[in-house]
């Protein structure tokens, strides 16, 4: 029997609501490890719904849902089905998804709803057509996403492992093939380096998938500026203006507030910073330390400047300090309010082109700022559709499992076991990233881009 | 056909012309399985004749050759008859390239090869130059020789070898041959391209061959053969013989140098030969000038039998004009008194573009007519023979009106041969390398009969004989994984001591005979040692550890091949209308329509073919299946 898979049927985004929709031999068994309702799932009568809350192992309440079962044969795929009508939003609709396959549901691929409701025969003869066209429309988009993607970093850096691992192998195969060849052999040494020069690649790659991390766990974003430069107004604004998730806030130092908001579906934890400056009291030294810390650690800073009075010396050196530690700011101009000279704020923008000038006290340009942070979540300009997001779990499981062969052609090595061995996990490390960049054509890389389709159609 | 009234010379099943490697298996496959069959050679003293290296085996062709003797072919059984040194090559490097490589006795080779042709039954053995392929239609009717005299048949076997309008290059000297001094075959070529058959021209050469007495082999290093000698063949238990050895010397910059002094005399070079040569072979030229960095390269001295004086000049295949290469030979540490037999050649010949064939190695044009061995564009006699035996078996199937035998990638190297040659083509002579094979760790010589000696049993080409011996070690081999597996080895001081000298962690409880085997540091002998082990043949221990060791290794090439399976059992319909697909890619549907995959797994081979027009491909399966249910639903028989 086919497994379940679960997925997001209905568009990301902050709308009101949401439908997540499971599909497959365990969907009512899934369902009723996370639902608590009325009736278990399992004898819920077939094309009803019932009212009910989702629940996590340590009995936290994610949502309250609505959840409806229809039972095969007459369902979109042909398999028992559960839809889960829950909150918008992605923190709520991520949360219960990871839950469903925390529970033993797959990830849907794109399109794999519509695929399974055609090979289950729901769909139409007549529209087997219209399907292929479909599939060669969506593959034709998708290989114009996949070659920008490619001409990105990640690709040349996953490139550059695939080239090294060919190179490595093609020796090993050399040997293999060769063994009276008078060639220099390769050492064991030689591949290992090689194959944990690769690892570590591939781990900075897999971390670099970050907006995945983003939606599950939320996104860091520290505050930073000198003081009264409106750090906290801009705080309090933005944690009155959305709705709070959890307040804490600790009372152990006296320099860092953190907030939990969400803005547009996506979890922010905001951390405000006391002034990072030099000093020689003790307390606010910890302080600093503290504030530098999350400066580092944050997915991205704010860097708050008083646009009265932005040009001196120690605003100069926090934004130093904050370019040595942080690949991801935005500077942030506060109390355009009360700029009135025009040549000040062309002066501004004409240094600052990325700046974002608000007034926090007459809430202008808070809005664009607002649009700034939910554009870096989810992947600055990109317009994250479904399939975006799914293809991105892909590749990251590709990754995952590369990383893991090679592990073993380490352990192989490790334990002594001979070349032809080692041979076959990079090979096989070398498949799984070649079906990132869409280079082998087994069956398994043939259901994802068969599966172009959008995700929970 | 032309002429009814042409003198009628017989009356077969099976013609196969051509009796090199590809055509003695090929015609004795057919006879065994009972067809009357009729193979031709130019020379009947040339049959199975090694024209180039003088041994049998080698990574992947190693291989290739306990295939062919599984499914019941004869090269493994001529080699063992005839060796004059073996080894097994690789064995520090796994199990999945363990291959075995022997030196053969080469007029010994020949004449045990014809031998056993001429005393089998159903089989006639005949000397003409075959100069017309018959047809009918689209359909295969026999062939015609030199003399006019026309052989009728139901399938022909093309296995021409290198002799199709063969032509030798020595230096600035061209003539047309054969190889080996042999006549070519200089008509065929004509009436293939008149049946609408694609040729290809490839080139492939040979070193000289030098006199023993010449040689002082003092300065040489010498390579015995192996202690314990490993037969090819799995009817054959030990062999025991006197072995002779071969010998290693290296080039140095005066060899090189005169090479360098002499490019613009080599025909490769001085743009006479047109050919396209093998990269994985290269003349002495081409590696100094593509390897200009390399300061020597090896030569092996290699014996051509025990009643010859002749020696091979392995790595110094050149085309060079004579003058040349006596120098370049006598700049080698005991070949400076050299005196040369035969001189290296170069030798051009017409192939087929193998991509016209089925899988079966059948013409996909032309009913009946089949193709195997170098005319399909590969090299090396193991390959040949691999084919060979195929287009003989199958020639035979078609008659009895069976389905062909098609081994896929899985199953092995013979299937991974043809399935690339038949798919992908080659623009290269092609050689059989491990690397070549996805699923190498299955693909093993110590299996192959378990992989292919039920399946030749089936067709009908594995005796009595070898089915028993085959029962008996599968047997032998189940009872001794059982017993390993509820055997339990107790800790005790001598015990673990004996593993301490081993490098091996000693026992605190007792283990399964099993899991101690899996330690990469036992081997089967330790076993023994300890008082564990049970008497069994080299073959069963060998097999028995390796599935032990290599466990968990083959469950996941199992689980690899259970998809790609899937793959190759979607069968196209022969019939599909690809231009009538939208969803294919222009180039798709140009290739497929040429290539006329036999399977979806086959089509994903093809290059040009994306996986998104496999899935295209995979839905009008789908829908044609539908279709198909449909109809049935409203036409009730």
């Amino acid at each position: 029997m086919e497994d379940t898979i679960a997925g997001i049927s209905t568009a990301v985004g902050n709308a009101g609501l949401a439908v997540i929709r499971m599909s497959g031999g365990k969907a009512f068994e899934i369902a009723d490890m996370v639902f608590r309702g009325r009736e278990k799932v399992v004898s819920q009568k077939s094309h009803t719904l019932q009212y009910g809350r989702i629940v996590t192992d340590d009995g936290e309440i994610v949502d309250e849902v609505l959840l409806t079962k229809m039972a095969a044969p007459r369902t979109y795929t042909r398999e028992d089905v559960v839809e889960i009508s829950c909150h918008g939003g992605y923190y709520v609709t991520g949360s219960i998804l990871n839950l469903l396959i925390e529970k033993g549901a797959r990830p849907a691929e794109p399109g794999e709803f519509t695929k399974r409701a055609f090979l289950n025969g729901r769909i139409d003869l007549s529209q087997a057509e219209a399907v292929m066209d479909v599939i060669q429309a969506r593959t034709s988009k998708s290989s114009r996403a996949a070659l920008s993607q490619l001409e990105g970093k990640l690709s040349s850096e996953l490139n550059a492992i695939i080239d090294g691992l060919t190179n490595t192998l093609a020796h090993i195969e050399v040997d293999l093939d060769y063994p009276e060849y008078d060639h220099e052999e390769l050492s064991m040494k030689q591949v290992e380096d090689e194959a944990k020069k690769a690892m570590s690649h591939l781990d900075r790659l897999i971390e670099s998938f970050h907006y995945g991390k983003i939606l599950r766990e939320g996104m860091d974003v520290v505050i930073i500026g000198r003081p009264n430069t409106g750090k906290s107004s801009l705080l309090n604004y933005l944690t009155r203006k959305n709705r709070a998730i959890v307040t804490d806030i600790p009372g152990t130092t006296r320099d860092v507030i953190e907030e939990t908001v969400n803005i547009g579906g996506i979890p922010i934890k905001l951390t405000d910073t006391a002034g990072v400056r030099e000093t020689e009291d003790p307390v606010e030294s910890i302080g600093v330390a503290r504030s530098l810390e999350a400066l580092k650690k944050a997915d991205l800073v704010l860097l708050l400047l008083d646009a009265t009075d932005w040009q001196g010396e120690e605003d100069k050196r926090l934004s130093e300090l904050v370019k040595a530690h942080q690949e991801h700011f935005i500077t942030v101009f506060n109390k355009m309010d009360l700029v009135k000279d025009e040549s000040t704020v062309q002066e501004i923008m004409k240094q600052n082109p990325d700046a974002v000038l608000v007034s926090i006290k007459a809430e202008t340009g808070l809005d664009v700022l607002e649009k700034r942070l939910i554009d870096f979540a989810l992947g600055n300009k990109m317009d994250l559709d479904n399939q975006v997001l799914v293809t991105n779990a892909r590749h990251e499981q590709q990754l995952r499992l590369a990383c893991g062969a090679l592990e073993s052609a380490l352990e192989a090595i490790r334990s002594g076991m001979t070349l032809d061995i080692v041979a076959l996990e990079l090979k096989t490390a070398l498949e799984h990233l070649g079906r990132i960049t869409g280079q082998t054509a087994d069956e398994e890389i043939i259901n994802a881009i068969f599966s172009r389709f959008c995700i929970g159609k | 056909m032309t002429d009814m009234e042409a003198f009628i010379g017989g009356e077969y099943d099976v013609i196969v012309v051509g009796a090199g490697h590809a055509g003695c298996e090929a015609a004795l496959a057919s006879a065994r399985l009972g067809m009357k069959t009729a193979v031709f050679s130019l020379n009947l003293d040339s049959i199975a004749n090694m024209p180039c290296n003088p041994n049998i085996g080698g990574t992947a062709k190693g291989q290739l050759v306990r295939e062919i003797d599984a499914l019941g072919g004869q090269m493994g059984l001529s080699a063992d008859a005839t060796f004059i040194q073996s080894r097994i090559l690789n064995r520090a490097k796994g199990p999945a390239i363990y291959s075995l490589r022997a030196q053969i006795d080469r007029r010994a080779y020949q004449q045990h090869m014809k031998h056993v042709l001429e005393t089998q039954e159903n089989l006639d053995v005949k000397q003409a130059e075959v100069t017309e392929i018959l047809t009918e239609g689209k359909k295969v009717r026999g062939i015609r020789v030199l003399t006019g005299t026309v052989y009728l048949a139901k399938a022909v076997i093309l296995t021409t070898g290198t002799y199709l309008k063969g032509r030798i290059i020595i230096g600035n000297t061209s003539y047309n041959s054969g190889p080996d001094g042999l006549f070519p075959a200089n008509r065929l070529s004509d009436s293939l391209k008149a049946l609408g058959i694609e040729l290809m021209r490839f080139k492939t050469g040979t070193p000289a061959r030098v006199n023993r007495r010449s040689i002082d082999f003092s300065k040489m290093e010498e390579q015995p053969g192996d202690p314990v000698i490993t037969p090819f063949s799995f009817m054959h238990d030990e062999i025991k013989r006197d072995q002779v050895s071969c010998y290693l010397v290296h080039t140095n910059q005066e060899t090189h140098r005169i090479i360098r002094e002499n490019l613009h005399r080599s025909p490769l070079y001085g743009g006479e030969i047109k050919g396209v040569g093998p990269r994985y072979c290269p003349s002495i030229e081409d590696k100094i000038v593509r390897f200009a960095d390399r300061e020597s390269h090896q030569v092996f001295i290699e014996p051509m039998g025990l009643n010859t004086e002749e020696m091979y000049v392995q790595g110094m295949s050149t085309s060079m004009p004579e003058d040349v290469q006596i120098k370049m030979l006598r700049t080698l540490p005991g070949l400076e008194n050299v005196s040369i037999m035969r001189p290296a050649y170069a030798i051009e010949y017409d192939c087929i573009n193998p991509t016209q064939l089925k899988l079966s190695l059948e013409f996909k044009e032309i009913d009946g007519l089949f193709s195997a061995g170098q005319i399909n564009g590969s090299s090396g006699y193991e390959e040949a023979a691999a084919q060979g035996i195929i287009a003989g078996i199958n020639a035979a199937l078609k008659l009895k009106g069976k389905e062909p035998l098609i081994l896929d990638r899985s199953q092995a190297y013979i299937g991974v041969l043809i399935d690339d040659l038949v798919t992908k083509g080659t623009a290269e002579p092609y050689r059989m390398m491990t690397s070549r094979a996805e699923y190498r760790l299955w693909l093993r010589q110590d299996n192959a009969d378990m992989r292919l000696t039920p399946i030749g049993r089936e067709i009908g080409l594995v005796s009595d004989d070898r089915y028993e011996r085959f029962l008996r070690k599968k047997e032998a081999i189940e009872a001794e994984m059982k017993r390993l597996k509820e055997t339990v080895i107790n800790p005790g001081e001598a015990v673990n001591r004996f593993l301490a000298e081993h490098g091996s962690a000693g026992l605190k409880t007792g283990i399964r005979l099993y899991d101690l085997l899996k330690r990469p540091e036992i081997e089967y002998e330790h076993l023994k040692a300890l008082g564990y082990g049970a008497e069994l043949s080299r073959e069963v221990m060998e097999q028995v550890t390796i599935s032990i060791k290599y466990e968990g290794y083959l469950n996941k090439q199992m689980q690899q091949i259970e998809l790609f399976k899937r793959m190759e059992e979607r069968r196209l319909p022969e019939n599909i209308d690809y231009d009538s697909i939208k969803g294919l890619s222009t180039e798709a549907r140009q290739k497929l329509g040429k290539l006329r995959p036999e399977s979806l797994g086959q089509a994903s081979r093809i290059s040009g073919v994306s996986p998104s027009d496999i899935s295209v491909l995979l839905v009008y399966l789908e829908s044609l299946k539908r279709e198909k249910e449909k109809n049935k639903g409203e036409h009730p028989q």
